[in-house]
């Protein structure tokens, strides 16, 4: 079972620069724990306390997460996950 | 440095100058490599707040994915300030994510001159660049 992962500029120094990965898993917390194994830091830049980070935008196909089940959202073999980094920032 | 066309220039002030109050933001599009900023894509402040902006999280996916196949990179991203001077603030440098992009800073702050400037931002490091504007 393969789900690939798109990795931002900023995170491929945890994947040797690339910028796709392969992982598997049943929910998106079994995928990042997966990941783990083999980028070990990774998970750590995605997830906090107990969700994923708030300023990390992760999709399944075309859905942000956050609309879908979060860490618990269901993947399977043949989709994509693709991790980009929240453009914000403000006056302080 | 960075060096930008008046059009783009013009654009990006008129941008926050439309949005003032609210924190106007946007990414201008080049290819791959080039650091060449070619394509202007005024970006919803889904915050819609005069002290911060965010990208909506769908519309970032729908850029990012179409710069990806048309293998172009963000150059600049842009945002303005309203009320304070045109310099990153901490938070702008804490979610500062693409390490070769120009971040251009505006400030509308004031009624008749505004403020346009350029930083990379790294490592937590901002560093202040020179601007070329190109007629």
């Amino acid at each position: 079972m393969a789900i690939e992962v798109r990795i931002p500029t900023i995170l491929r120094t945890y994947t040797d620069g690339a910028k796709q990965v392969e992982g598997t898993g049943s929910t998106l917390d079994e995928l990042i724990t997966d990941l783990e194994q083999r980028h070990a830091g990774l998970r750590d830049r995605l997830v906090d306390g107990g969700g994923l980070r708030r300023f990390v935008n992760v999709y399944l196909n075309d859905e942000d997460v956050r609309f879908l089940s979060g860490l618990e959202t269901p993947v399977k073999d043949g989709d994509t996950v693709t991790v980009l980094p929240a453009v914000a920032g403000g006056a302080r | 440095m960075l060096t930008i066309s008046r059009t783009l220039h013009d654009k990006i002030v008129a941008h926050a100058r439309a949005d003032h109050p609210d924190e106007a933001c946007g990414v201008i599009a080049g290819p791959a490599g080039s650091d060449r900023p070619e394509r202007f894509i005024a970006m919803l402040n889904a915050a819609r707040s005069p002290t911060f902006y965010e990208f909506d999280s769908a519309e970032q996916f729908r850029v990012w994915r179409e710069m990806d196949d048309r293998d172009e990179e963000p150059v600049v991203i842009y945002h303005s300030h309203t009320a304070t001077e045109a310099y990153p603030s901490r938070t702008d440098i804490a979610y500062a994510s693409e390490p070769q992009a120009h971040y251009v800073l505006v400030s509308t702050r004031d009624e008749d001159a505004t403020e346009f400037r350029s930083f990379r931002i790294g490592d937590g490091e901002v560093t202040e660049e020179p601007v070329t504007v190109v007629e």
